[in-house]
């Protein structure tokens, strides 16, 4: 599916953008009139001031959303997947298939391409467009066969040294019985292991949805972006909601106390970078969105490869060890429920005063 | 006839009562015989008839497995700081850790210390299913790699027992980094030619199957353990199909080539110890 077809095929809009629909087909209508009315194809002042305040109401909406919006947005029908990553972002690209071992996993797309001036090893999670292509895709839930590729053809990127850039967007891993057969737990384990330490650059991008293990799999690298509107969480918030109120249909309540969105791992310092989205989301633009995350690609990589690889391997370990570091003392927990009043201990204050210190040395 | 299949009529039973004083006996999940709590705890919390490997906590764990009064703990005062100020509904995160009794010992899923098996030292990480379900988060994340650091710095075996449902939901990203963090710190014990010998137990799922337990050098599991990535009740609520007979057990693991042996409770000390003998240094 290329730019033109996404223009030419109708808007899919989500629950919360009901105003904008209506808007929209408004628009549509007047302009029917309006080609019929005029000789001019100039835009009828009414138009105009529809579509001010179409952007408008676009602009309130997608600044203010609830973390469940962003959700549905990343999970958006027509949001730009990887195939179209791999089609507009990347040139001369060379698709490489197979683990070398079982098989070719269609979930993840293993290719050299270039991007920019910059040639790389790219691996992304592929939803699929259509319905026969999203069966063949697994509706982009990666068995280990893929993670397996993914690792191979990474190691043929450090034997080459070749960038790695790795595009995620999965729901999660497949939770089936023959990816358990398979090792899918293993497959992710080792990917987890070498990924940490691969003698060349990686950039992870979440270009959609981030599911918990199945995202990480990919996605240990030197730098970490989330698209605007997308999400990275450690479980679905429905089965998160299933979990804590045993109803599937509380996951709003779930995304909301996940964090789950890119601002918020900003905030905890866990991506380097929230990477902006046009107005309206990336499915109402992908020129632009593609753009963005181009951009955000060439300019690490370019300083990336500007380190040297023992600095960044090093750098590496040291920012996966230094999240969650900053644990607060045990003993903190005991003064605070009372417990710590015997004497020779640390009057509350001091301790907390101690965990403070503790957590900002950590931090820095 | 009709008469008895009134509802909430069921018919006497026959059957002799199975209800008895709390905590004094109990039922094996595996053979339904009735047991005396202090013959199975005496057995390695082991069924003596069918030989069912009950759950058990960390500090039973260590005092099963190390030479007697040989722990010494590590990185034993750490606790979460929720980093998300998780909250559900009337409930918060920070309740829940705080809610453990005793805030020094066994205060999170994971026990980690330098300890002697059989007389051979080792760094020992035990983890603790009675804490959230053992589950990984910060500060299981950061004991485990100190207890790695540990193991390379003086050069001994690391032995971890693993007993988790996967990441912890309540902390997110950082639960989920921890996969990434242990397994980048397991890769290091790798590249300084440590050994690292994995024990799983029942249960090891999710996150935490997905990282460290999966990457030791030798990995043992225990009789019938479940081990796999996701949880077989949500297997079957994806996939709607009836999941073989001993699905994702150890046994299963180690048909499918996963797993290296498996290793009854009661062996485990010494087969850890000929193991160090092989390959520690």
């Amino acid at each position: 599916m290329t730019i033109k077809d996404i223009k030419n095929t109708a808007l899919q809009y989500l629950p919360f953008e009901n105003e904008i629909a209506e808007l929209d087909r408004q628009i549509e209508e007047l302009r029917k009139q309006h080609l019929r009315d005029s000789l001019q194809g100039e835009a009828s002042p009414a138009i105009r001031a529809l579509q001010v305040k179409q952007t408008d109401l676009l602009q309130q909406i997608y600044t203010t959303m609830t973390p469940w919006q962003t959700v549905q947005v990343a999970r958006h029908p027509q949001r730009p997947i990887f195939s179209d990553y791999l089609k507009n972002m990347f040139k001369d690209v060379r698709i490489l298939h197979g683990d070398r071992c079982f098989g070719d996993d269609r979930a993840i797309v293993t290719a050299l391409g270039q991007i920019g001036r910059e040639k790389v090893m790219i691996i992304g999670q592929n939803k699929g467009k259509d319905i026969k292509e999203k069966i063949a895709c697994n509706f982009g839930c990666p068995n280990p066969e893929g993670y397996r590729k993914a690792l191979a053809k990474m190691k043929l990127a450090e034997k080459f040294g070749l960038p790695v850039v790795t595009l995620i967007d999965t729901p999660g891993a497949y939770p089936g019985v023959g990816a358990e057969e398979r090792g899918q737990a293993q497959a992710i384990a080792v990917n987890l292991m070498e990924m940490s330490r691969l003698r060349v650059p990686v950039v992870c991008v979440v270009i959609g949805e981030g599911g918990s293990g199945g995202a990480l799999g990919i996605g240990v690298g030197d730098r970490m972006a989330i698209l605007e509107h997308s999400y990275y969480s450690v479980i679905s918030p429905e089965g998160c909601a299933a979990i804590l109120w045993h109803d599937g249909t509380q996951a709003p309540r779930a995304a909301e106390a996940l964090k789950l969105t890119g601002r918020e791992l900003l905030k905890l310092k866990l991506v380097d970078a929230v990477i902006s989205e046009p107005l309206g989301g990336a499915h109402r633009n992908m020129h632009d969105t593609l753009y963005n995350v181009e951009q955000y690609i060439t300019k690490n990589l370019a300083q990336l490869k500007r380190t040297p690889i023992d600095t960044l391997v090093n750098a590496r370990y040291a920012r996966l060890r230094g999240i969650g570091a900053d644990c607060l003392p045990a003993s903190a927990f005991a003064a605070r429920r009372g417990k710590a009043k015997t004497p020779g201990r640390l009057p509350l204050k001091d301790k907390l005063a101690a965990a403070r210190d503790l957590s900002e040395t950590a931090a820095q | 006839m009709a008469k008895n299949k009134k509802a909430g009529w069921d018919g006497f039973s026959l059957k002799p009562r199975k209800e008895m004083p709390e905590g004094l006996w109990l039922s094996c999940p595996s053979c339904k015989n009735m047991l005396y709590k202090k013959t199975v705890d005496e057995n390695l919390s082991v069924c003596p008839e069918c030989r069912h490997h009950f759950r058990i906590d960390g500090p039973t764990r260590v005092r099963q497995l190390v030479d007697e009064g040989s722990l010494e703990e590590l990185a034993q005062d750490l606790a979460s700081s929720d980093p998300l100020a998780f909250v559900w509904g009337e409930q918060a995160y920070k309740n829940r850790i705080k809610a453990d009794p005793d805030a020094n010992s066994a205060h999170e899923a994971v026990l980690v210390g330098k300890a002697f098996i059989r007389g051979r030292g080792v760094i020992l990480a035990a983890m603790d299913f009675s804490f959230l379900g053992g589950s990984m988060g910060m500060v299981v994340g950061e004991k485990f790699c100190r207890g790695v650091d540990r193991a390379i710095a003086e050069n001994l075996p690391l032995v971890v027992v693993s007993c988790s449902g996967g990441a912890r939901m309540h902390e997110g990203v950082v639960a989920l980094q921890q996969m990434a963090k242990t397994s980048a710190a397991l890769a290091r014990l790798d590249e300084a030619g440590g050994l690292y010998i994995s024990v799983l137990t029942d249960p090891t799922t999710g996150g935490v199957a997905a990282s460290f337990s999966m990457l030791g050098d030798v990995i043992i599991a225990e009789p019938k353990a479940l081990i796999g990535f996701t949880g077989p009740r949500v297997i079957q609520q994806t996939i709607k199909i009836e999941l073989p007979e001993g699905f994702q057990r150890a046994e299963f693991l180690v048909e499918h080539g996963f797993v290296d042996m498996i290793v009854e409770r009661k062996d485990l000390r010494s087969e850890i110890g000929r193991l160090i003998d092989y390959c520690g240094k």
